[in-house]
């Protein structure tokens, strides 16, 4: 198996001063990832996985309507049961055209969405043009696909808007890539799919394509112990992306469910407003 | 005949917290000195904080070997880079930097949590939290190892600051100055000694400031 060690390429030039340099030995050869010398490779990953436990438990959603792709996710990063985070960003912005959402191992998810914005980036130096979402989403594919089996852990949806228009695709660790206009990842996601799936409508404007956005992944904070935070919604027009709001889910809750005064306040109100 | 499990583990737990806070102008980084290995204490006299560069410095709790071996490799590739460019790393830049090598090792982890604190570009403080991987996230202040469930809820308590998720943004510094920051840090280590068995002997704790870097050691129970 051929793995793709492209991201780890640096910038040093190769010095062939043979072995006396010893500071720079291991930096000037080719890189490749550092894997443990056992007889249980599968075993030993699953024990390395264990102990440093990725954090899991998300949702994240986007959808394809009449003005482009609307983009959302929760910011709780859990460890088990520990909440490690309640402000991850859990959108990652690949170029100013183009997103990508974290699902799976927070680290995995970082790592290979910061190479896949430079793997773009060298298609446009190198192509003279941008690099399609259909394109961008096959790099990210094919590279988790090289490392299928290795414990890695990666529910990303890559979603932009090129010359065919808006895109959308799924892609995961197993190397699998689906093409879609609506997909919900995480814990959460089976919250988040009513809510959105209920609500959705092609022909909708941004503000209500944003607002169901937001609804969705508030619903599937509240009923998802693993997801919570802040819920961020981004849209991808055609001249890129912007991100639209950024709420406290537990203010959320109010803004939605306003807790009506009970009898009690409400005689002291008009008590001392007389 | 059953399959045979490795009795042997290439990791070891070596306990400890480590603790560090972002002010407007200054960054609090601190970390107990107590090296452990399972119910034994090896030495009350281990520093967990080490300064890579003028304005970061790396506090790192876990298997205090993988942490050396990290050191090792983030020191030479700070002096490549000072080689390379002619200046000293900003603390940003470390912090990718760290995330990178943190990755590079995968499928053999570096057991170790980080916290690295330092100033920006601009002057103010930063404080970037890891987890044992790589992924890392910048944020007002951050606790890390064996007392880091125990001193996290009272820094939320204390210090939690808008989320830099909201908009409109919100800034994510603690109003804190430098003093109380100190004295906070400090309280949070007397009550993580009184409960986590893997921290306490003494304190020691560095402020970076833009004009440099402080010192103080505070005394811990020792049981």
């Amino acid at each position: 198996m051929k793995l793709d060690t492209s991201g780890f390429e640096t910038s040093m030039p190769t010095i062939g001063f043979g072995s006396s340099n010893d500071m720079l030995d291991g930096f000037s050869t080719v890189p490749s990832f550092d894997l443990p010398r056992t007889t249980d490779f599968d075993g030993f990953q699953k024990e390395a996985v264990q102990m440093v436990k990725p954090a899991k438990g998300t949702t994240t959603l986007a959808f394809i309507f009449k003005e482009g792709v609307m983009v959302a996710a929760d910011s709780r990063a859990s460890m088990g049961g520990y909440i490690s985070s309640q402000s991850v960003k859990k959108i990652i912005e690949i170029n100013p055209y183009m997103l990508g959402t974290m699902a799976g191992g927070a680290a995995d998810c970082q790592f290979w969405h910061r190479n896949l914005g430079i793997k773009c980036r060298l298609h446009e130096l190198a192509n003279k043009r941008r690099i399609s979402v259909s394109g961008a989403s096959k790099l990210l594919a094919n590279m988790l696909y090289s490392y299928r089996g290795m414990g890695l852990s990666v529910g990303t949806m890559i979603a932009g808007w090129d010359e065919t228009g808006p895109g959308l695709y799924y892609v995961d660790n197993e190397g699998g890539r689906l093409k879609g206009d609506r997909f919900s990842v995480g814990s959460g996601s089976p919250y988040a799919y009513g809510v959105l799936d209920s609500g959705y409508k092609f022909d909708m404007s941004v503000e209500e394509a944003s607002e169901l956005a937001r609804r969705s992944i508030y619903h599937a904070t509240f009923r998802d112990g693993a997801s919570g935070g802040v819920a961020s919604v981004y849209h991808v027009g055609p001249n890129g992306w912007k991100k639209l709001s950024g709420d406290d889910v537990g203010e959320l809750h109010y803004h939605y469910y306003p807790v009506p005064p009970s009898t009690a306040e409400q005689v002291m109100e008009e008590a001392a407003a007389e | 005949m059953t399959k045979q499990h490795a009795n042997w583990s290439p990791y070891d737990n070596n306990g400890g917290t480590c603790v560090a806070i972002a002010g407007s102008d200054y960054c609090v980084i601190a970390a107990d000195t107590r090296m452990s290995t399972g119910y034994s204490i090896l030495t009350r006299d281990y520093s967990k904080i080490h300064k890579l560069a003028d304005k970061a410095v790396l506090s790192s709790s876990g298997f205090q070997a993988d942490v050396k071996a990290l050191q090792k490799v983030l020191k030479s590739r700070h002096l490549v880079y000072q080689h390379q460019h002619n200046k000293q790393m900003s603390c940003p830049a470390m912090a990718q930097l760290l995330s990178n090598t943190l990755y590079f090792k995968r499928f053999f982890p570096y057991y170790a949590f980080n916290v690295l604190g330092g100033l920006d570009e601009q002057g103010k403080g930063c404080v970037f939290t890891y987890d044992a991987v790589g992924s890392y996230e910048k944020v007002g202040y951050s606790a890390q190892g064996s007392g880091s469930t125990l001193i996290m809820p009272f820094l939320d308590n204390q210090l939690k600051s808008p989320s830099p998720l909201l908009l409109p943004a919100q800034d994510a510094i603690t109003p804190l100055s430098e003093p109380e920051a100190v004295d906070l840090v400090k309280t949070v280590f007397a009550s993580a000694t009184e409960r986590d068995i893997y921290t306490g002997d003494k304190l020691e704790i560095m402020i970076l400031k833009a004009d440099g870097i402080r010192t103080e050691v505070m005394e811990l129970r020792k049981d």
